[in-house]
């Protein structure tokens, strides 16, 4: 009589040796990529991950007032050092390197160059934030390239992270800006408007990297997301998204 | 530690924008409250539940429809560029109307609540010594709501001071023009600049704690029990 019973405590008291559960602090720009990652990984390793998606800067200040995350997947390579610096990640890898794309949610306003943003004719211009959004810094490191920092300075419109700058451009309000290529391109194609793919020699790599945090040290659902970020079936479905990859 | 010129020029901007929308709050608010609290039209209830709005709304809810809706695409905006005017986001002018809009509320209930509190009777009185409505409306209403309009404009000039999502979604961070103190001070935490989110943030929290104190002594803002 009790028999079925005791099935079902063997079974929820096993379960958790197999499946384990890690929370996952993902950069915004990264958000989509992860969500598309997240069933393939669940049905890959049979592990559980909860994703909380925000501002790389935001997370570095929670997670050092102890917020109970396993891994942080940051806009950049300097948060995850300096975690590591600081005691609070164990170690770090490059999972993605994000591209930058000069975009217009009208399809006719951009031909594949840089001859709108050259000749000046536009009224704003969204960049993100260069102090917080290494994508803001890529943005500038573009505009100085071209010659045009001086020139475009007072139509510049500046997002606080890439989600916000992608919505300012979107929206019509600015006519041009600075996204993340991740953020127009699905399945290797341009979701809508038009753009200037930007010659990554315009700027320096816009390097991404996971930390495993402290709180993850002990979890093997922890450890396991970052094998996965490196298998061939990952890397696939992240170039998908617009990301490089290099090992 | 001292503020940087542009943490100074951020404050400078906040007071600025404060100062301008307490302006053209209380020239709203006083005819909109007086006619909620005069009129039997049957949509009073809903302006009273749109006024009220802005006070259970998150502020990126309203700061985006109004980025969508001032926007080159959206009706307002394509309006403003029929009549040859700018598009109102990432400007002072369409701070002014996201602030206006967002402290709505601050500023009417307290003129509507002391217009109420004045009842009928002192009207009576002023129409049987002649009063014509604008005379009524001037040395009686008036004078006797005073401490409404007090709590009124303080409250939007302060509410103004700490708003934050609104400027942000429609603000685009240009230094002089739409990069408030509230968005500087997100700047420097996200950033990681503790030291001058620190500076920025103690005096906001002591200016906001100074100001409802000066309130509670002239706003009449929660009276005492008479013991």
């Amino acid at each position: 009589m009790f028999r079925p019973l005791y099935a079902a405590l063997a079974i929820a008291l096993a379960l958790p040796a197999h499946a384990d559960q890690a929370s996952i602090a993902v950069a915004a720009n990264f958000s989509a990529p992860m969500k598309a990652l997240q069933p393939l990984f669940e049905k890959a390793t049979g592990h559980v991950m909860v994703l909380s998606s925000g501002a790389t800067g935001k997370f570095y200040a929670q997670i050092k007032n102890g917020a109970p995350f396993d891994v942080l997947l940051a806009a950049d390579a300097e948060t995850p050092k300096r975690l590591q610096r600081e005691g609070a990640a164990l170690r770090t890898q490059t999972y993605a390197i994000g591209k930058l794309a000069l975009w217009s949610a009208d399809p006719r306003t951009l031909d594949g160059s840089d001859a709108v943003l050259k000749a000046n004719q536009f009224k704003h211009v969204a960049i993100a934030n260069p102090r917080l959004a290494p994508y803001g810094t890529a943005a500038m490191q573009v505009l100085a390239k071209l010659g045009l920092n001086e020139a475009v300075r007072d139509k510049q419109v500046m997002g606080e992270n890439i989600g916000q700058t992608h919505q300012y451009v979107a929206s019509g309000n600015a006519e041009i800006g600075f996204v993340a290529l991740s953020q127009i391109m699905l399945d290797g194609k341009l979701t809508s408007g038009s753009v200037w793919l930007i010659p990554s020699r315009y700027y320096t790599p816009i390097r991404q990297d996971a930390a495993l945090l402290k709180h993850g040290a002990g979890n093997p659902a922890a450890q396991a997301l970052l094998d996965f970020l490196r298998t061939p079936a990952a890397q696939k479905l992240i170039r998908g998204y617009g990301y490089g990859y290099d090992r | 530690m001292t503020l940087s010129a542009a943490d100074l020029s951020a404050i400078t901007l906040t007071l600025k924008l404060a100062a301008v929308t307490t302006l053209l709050l209380m020239l709203i608010a006083t005819p909109l409250a007086w006619w909620l609290t005069h009129t039997h039209a049957r949509l009073r209830a809903a302006v009273t539940a749109l006024v009220s709005l802005p006070l259970v709304l998150p502020p990126t809810v309203l700061g985006f429809y109004l980025l969508v809706l001032l926007g080159p695409q959206g009706q307002v905006g394509q309006w403003m560029l029929a009549l040859g005017l700018d598009t109102l986001p990432f400007s002072f002018g369409g701070l002014v109307v996201g602030s206006v809009l967002f402290s709505l509320p601050f500023a009417v209930q307290p003129i509507a609540n002391a217009f109420a509190a004045i009842g009928a009777r002192p009207f009576e009185v002023a129409a049987t010594l002649r009063a014509n409505a604008w005379d009524r409306f001037r040395s009686v209403a008036v004078p006797l709501a005073r401490p409404g309009f007090i709590t009124a404009a303080v409250l939007a000039f302060a509410h103004t001071v700490g708003e934050f999502g609104v400027v942000l979604m429609l603000g685009g961070n240009i230094p002089g023009e739409t990069r408030v103190l509230s968005v500087a001070i997100y700047d420097h935490v996200e950033a990681i600049d503790y030291p001058n989110a620190h500076l920025l943030s103690a005096g906001l929290v002591l200016f906001s704690f100074v100001v409802l104190l000066m309130l509670g002594r002239y706003g009449g803002h929660w009276q005492k029990v008479a013991t």
